[in-house]
C-alpha cells in the first residue's frame, strides 16, 4: 500500500492524471444531470435523479480533495477556474441532457462503468484512493440498480418507448466507449497497481452492460465498427462543454467567496 | 412570447407565456404504492408515505430516494395501496371503549400488594 509521500514523480503524475479524469467526469455529469431538477418526468424520478446528481458532485469533491492533498489547488478552485482544455472529462458527460431517454441511457452506461471502476480501485495500491472507492460503493450500487430498472422498464414498454431507448443506445454507445480512452500513464498505473487500466475496465464493462441490454431486448451496436469518441482525456472537448462551464461558474465568477 | 427566466434551463425550454389550457391526462398506468421502512434489522417496518410507480420494482427504486435518503434504513417494503384493506372512518366508534374496564388494562392488575407481601416475608428469612 502506498500513501501520497511514497510516490515517485512519475507515479504522482500518473495518479493525478487519473484523479482529474475521474473527478471531472463526475463534476460535469453531476452538473448535467442536475439540470433535470424540477423538470424531471415525474416527481418521484425528479427527486431520485437529482439526488444521484448530488452524489456525483460529492464524489468529484472527494476526488478533488485528494488532488488538493497531493499539492493541487483547493477543490473549488480546481472545479471552477480551469480553462476548458484543462478539463479531462470524456465527451459522453458533456452532451446536453436531451430527452429523458438519452439522459437515462447515459446514466446507465456511465454509472455501470463507474461501479466497476471504483470496485477495481477499492484494491488500488494507492491507499487514499482505495479508501474513497470503498466509500462510493453503496451509492454506485443504487445508481446502477436504478438505471437497470429504468432501462428494463422502458425497453419493454409500449408505443415509442423501446424505439427511443434503442436510438439513445445507438447515440450513446460510441460516446460511452470514449470513457475508456487510455492516457499516456496507463503503463505506470498498471505496473504500480494504482489502476488496472482502461482496457481492462472496458472489457469488464462490456461483460456487464451487454447482458442487461440483451435482456431488455435491445440490439447491441456493432462494437468492431464503432469509432470511440476519444479526445476528452487530452483536453479536446465537444462544443457543449464551454457553455456548461460558463453556466456552472457564473456565480463563482461574480463572487468567489459566496456562501451557498 | 416565450418565458424568460433567471433559471437558464427554463429559458432554454422556450415555454409559452400563455399556460397550456389542456387538462393533464390521467396517469392510468401508474399506481399508488405505500412505503414502509425499517431502521434496524429486526425492528418493525414503519409506514413512511406513498408514491406513484408503474410496478413494484420501480416503486422500490423510487422509494429508496423518496424515503430513505436522509434517514437510517436497512430495508424497504412497498405495497400497492389498493391491496390494503382498511376499516371505514364511519366505523371509527368501534375503537371507543368504555372506561369502566380497568381489568383490561395493565394497571388493572393489582400485584404490588402481593409483591410487597412477598418481599416482607423474605426479609424475615
Amino acid at each position: 500500500m502506498n500513501g501520497i509521500k511514497d510516490f515517485t514523480e512519475i507515479q504522482t503524475e500518473a495518479a493525478k492524471n487519473l484523479l482529474y479524469r475521474l473527478a471531472d467526469d463526475q463534476l460535469i455529469l453531476g452538473h448535467r444531470n442536475s439540470e433535470w431538477t424540477g423538470l424531471g418526468p415525474i416527481l418521484e424520478e425528479d427527486i431520485a435523479f437529482s439526488s444521484m446528481a448530488q452524489d456525483k458532485l460529492g464524489h468529484s469533491q472527494a476526488l478533488y480533495q485528494l488532488l488538493h492533498n497531493m499539492g493541487e489547488k483547493d477543490p473549488d478552485t480546481i472545479a471552477f477556474t480551469r480553462k476548458v482544455n484543462e478539463y479531462k472529462c470524456c465527451h459522453l458527460v458533456e452532451y446536453p441532457i436531451g430527452e429523458y431517454d438519452f439522459s437515462l441511457m447515459r446514466h446507465f452506461l456511465f454509472d455501470m462503468s463507474e461501479a466497476i471502476r471504483f470496485n477495481m480501485l477499492s484494491s488500488s495500491s494507492f491507499e487514499p484512493l482505495a479508501k474513497i472507492a470503498k466509500k462510493f460503493k453503496g451509492e454506485l450500487k443504487y445508481h446502477t440498480m436504478h438505471a437497470v430498472t429504468w432501462i428494463n422498464q422502458l425497453s419493454t414498454g409500449s408505443g415509442e418507448s423501446p424505439d427511443r431507448i434503442q436510438k439513445s443506445l445507438d447515440v450513446c454507445f460510441p460516446l460511452a466507449l470514449g470513457i475508456f480512452e487510455p492516457s499516456e500513464y496507463e503503463e505506470t498505473l498498471i505496473s504500480e497497481k494504482i489502476f488496472f487500466g482502461e482496457k481492462a475496465l472496458q472489457e469488464k464493462w462490456l461483460e456487464a452492460v451487454i447482458p442487461v441490454l440483451k435482456n431488455a431486448g435491445l440490439k447491441i451496436p456493432d462494437i468492431e465498427n464503432i469509432t470511440a469518441a476519444y479526445g476528452g482525456r487530452e483536453g479536446i472537448h465537444t462544443e457543449y462543454l464551454k457553455p456548461l462551464i460558463d453556466e456552472m461558474t457564473e456565480v463563482y465568477k461574480i463572487d468567489t467567496g459566496a456562501e451557498w | 412570447m416565450s418565458i424568460k427566466s433567471i433559471d437558464p434551463r427554463i429559458t432554454r425550454e422556450n415555454l409559452s407565456e400563455e399556460p397550456d389550457q389542456n387538462p393533464i391526462k390521467e396517469l392510468n398506468h401508474w399506481q399508488t404504492y405505500e412505503v414502509f421502512h425499517q431502521t434496524k434489522k429486526g425492528d418493525h417496518h414503519i409506514h413512511v408515505g406513498s408514491l406513484h410507480a408503474p410496478n413494484a420494482e420501480m416503486a422500490l427504486i423510487l422509494a429508496k430516494e423518496q424515503y430513505a435518503r436522509r434517514y437510517e434504513c436497512v430495508n424497504i417494503w412497498v405495497v400497492k395501496s389498493a391491496n390494503i384493506f382498511s376499516s371505514d372512518y364511519d366505523d371509527e366508534d368501534i375503537f371507543e371503549t368504555t372506561p369502566e374496564k380497568m381489568y383490561r388494562e395493565a394497571g388493572g392488575y393489582k400485584v404490588m400488594e402481593k409483591i410487597n407481601k412477598y418481599k416482607k416475608e423474605r426479609k424475615g428469612v
